[in-house]
């Protein structure tokens, strides 16, 4: 097991169970009444299901950044995370988002989105343009499921719905339940192994296109993993708890001077890395004393904004 | 052991291009800008698809071969020289291996010390310079221990003393049987360092020959455009051009 490796999973290993305890309500097992429940309806699967969509996320930033050779890719440039928003904003608008609905509905738009990509993207005969086509597809498609989304928003029928697809949006975990972690989960697993199959060739694109294909990688066979994987990933990330942004971009920048740097050895750390982010921002979302809780996705966009800044500013100085 | 392309055709590039490479040998290809130098060599290393012909690699079609199998036995050095993360040169050189799948230690440090890289082995390939650079990503190639090895002008914005030590390598290899195929635009590195030398002009291979023969005056003169004359003896020549 690598450094980095050892590291983020010992940190998850403490987290998790401090996790459980924080919140509005400080749980101490012997005293509060209802622990028990309160514990295992309520907080278990919450921090499971954070461990679960922020490892996801991360591994799916590592990898596109692989995939692109550049360290500012994020996985919502394939337009996934849109795609899945539009989905679940679409059962908002036409009233039909129950706990289920919801996430189904993401999960098709999630879906709807990578067989657009890979059938705009995936014909490609050079591979030379095949990466700047697939970025700028999956830029379109992202536009596009934006747009429909501001006009299911502004077409909402009533407050009420205008009202629940800006919060659903705005990314969170309250609430949710082993259902929702049922369903995120084995498509996550699913995700991460083809995310993982994918780290030789993330490695060998390192040298280029034409030399990672001297090499015997296979262009359709790399991007088909790459667009399962962070479909699966990130599109059963967002159906069940909206769009949480940053957490793909960033983490893969913690964690790359901790490895050697090549893309298979950022995948695995970035994913223990993202489930300790996202379940550490749950947290603050839960113990901070506002009148209602503070949005996950708002948290981490706050958090993570300055933070990259500051890490820009360090590379600039050339620290880093 | 033969790499051969019969009479390939990429439209616009490579116009019916017959050749048949041996091991054993460095040939170099030579050729004026847009000559189709590079486009040849992707297509002999089964980087391309042509739209005509067939290249063949100990008579069976490379295109039909397995891409792991192809990158076992043709290591290809491309001319960007690009490394998008900054590996050390060990994780660099060990990307040689992916085709087979193995650790490949042995193959590793052999190719380090071929390219007396060995010392750098933990460096940062940020820390490196142009030369050593262009060691590191030829020790790459080494390492996959390929029988062919296909270079896009490998010596390219290198030092005089580097270029030599490249060439010393890629020598050493062709030593060993493998057979080295340079794209070169320095027709004095062509004349004393290759076994043989092909020039191409508009897609189309005008000449396939020993150096002496292939880059005679005259072809010089109908392909380049260049009034030139060779100095010195066989294998230390120097081209002076202008009357």
């Amino acid at each position: 097991m690598s450094r980095a490796n050892l590291i983020f999973a010992a940190l998850l290993i403490i987290a998790i169970p401090l996790s459980l305890l924080a919140g509005r309500v400080w749980v101490d097992p012997g005293v509060t009444p209802n622990a028990a429940a309160i514990l295992a309806e309520l907080r278990l699967p919450r921090a499971v299901l954070a461990v679960v969509i922020g490892a996801g996320l991360g591994a799916a930033g590592a990898a596109m950044q692989g995939y692109l050779r550049n360290p500012l890719a994020d996985p919502g440039l394939f337009g996934i995370a849109p795609g899945a928003a539009l989905g679940a904003v679409t059962a908002l608008y036409i009233g039909v988002a129950s706990a289920i609905l919801l996430p189904l509905f993401a999960l098709v738009g999630a879906g709807g989105a990578m067989a657009l990509l890979a059938l705009i993207a995936g014909r490609t005969s050079s591979p030379a343009s095949g990466i700047a086509l697939f970025t700028l597809a999956g830029m379109m498609i992202a536009s596009l499921a934006g747009a429909l989304t501001s006009l299911a928003i502004s077409l909402a029928p009533n407050a009420f719905a205008m009202s629940s697809i800006v919060t659903w949006l705005m990314g969170a975990l309250t609430d949710r339940s082993w259902t929702d972690v049922m369903l995120a989960a084995p498509l996550t697993l699913a995700g991460l192994a083809l995310l993982w199959l994918a780290g030789r060739d993330l490695d060998a694109m390192t040298l280029g296109e034409d030399a990672a294909r001297s090499l015997g990688v296979r262009p359709s066979r790399l991007m088909a993993l790459l667009v399962l994987g962070t479909g699966l990933t990130v599109g059963s990330g967002v159906a069940v708890a909206g769009i949480i942004g940053f957490v793909g971009l960033i983490v893969p920048h913690l964690v790359r001077p901790l490895t050697d740097k090549r893309p298979s050895s950022v995948i695995v750390p970035s994913a223990l890395a993202g489930a300790l982010l996202v379940l550490v921002a749950d947290v603050v979302c839960r113990i901070l004393p506002l009148v209602t809780e503070l949005r996950l996705g708002i948290a981490l966009s706050l958090i993570g904004a300055p933070f990259f800044l500051m890490l820009l500013l360090r590379m600039r100085r050339g620290l880093t | 052991m033969m790499l051969e392309a019969r009479a390939i055709t990429i439209a616009n590039r490579l116009d019916n291009v017959t050749t048949a490479l041996k091991h054993g040998e460095i040939t170099a290809i030579c050729g004026p800008n847009g000559a189709g130098k590079s486009t040849l060599l992707a297509a002999l290393a089964g980087l391309l698809d042509v739209d005509a012909g067939e290249v063949l690699l100990d008579r069976d079609p490379l295109a039909a071969l397995a891409p792991r199998k192809r990158a076992q036995a043709i290591g290809y050095l491309p001319q960007s020289g690009q490394v998008a993360w900054d590996v050390s040169v060990a994780s660099l050189v060990a990307l040689g291996r992916l085709p087979h799948g193995d650790a490949g230690k042995f193959a590793i440090a052999s190719a380090l010390a071929a390219t007396a890289m060995s010392d750098f082995a933990k460096r940062p390939v940020s820390t490196l310079s142009g030369g050593e650079k262009a060691r590191a990503l030829l020790a790459r190639v080494l390492a996959g221990t390929p029988r062919w090895i296909l270079a896009d002008e490998p010596l390219a914005a290198l030092d005089l003393s580097h270029q030599l030590t490249l060439l010393k390598v890629l020598r050493a290899q062709a030593e060993n049987g493998v057979g080295v195929v340079l794209v070169v635009h320095d027709l004095a590195v062509a004349m004393n360092h290759a076994d043989r030398v092909l020039v191409l002009d508009e897609g189309s291979v005008v000449d396939d020959a020993q150096p002496e023969e292939a880059l005679d005056v005259a072809t010089i003169a109908r392909v380049w455009s260049v009034d030139a004359r060779w100095l010195g003896d066989a294998g230390k020549r120097a081209l002076v051009t202008g009357s």
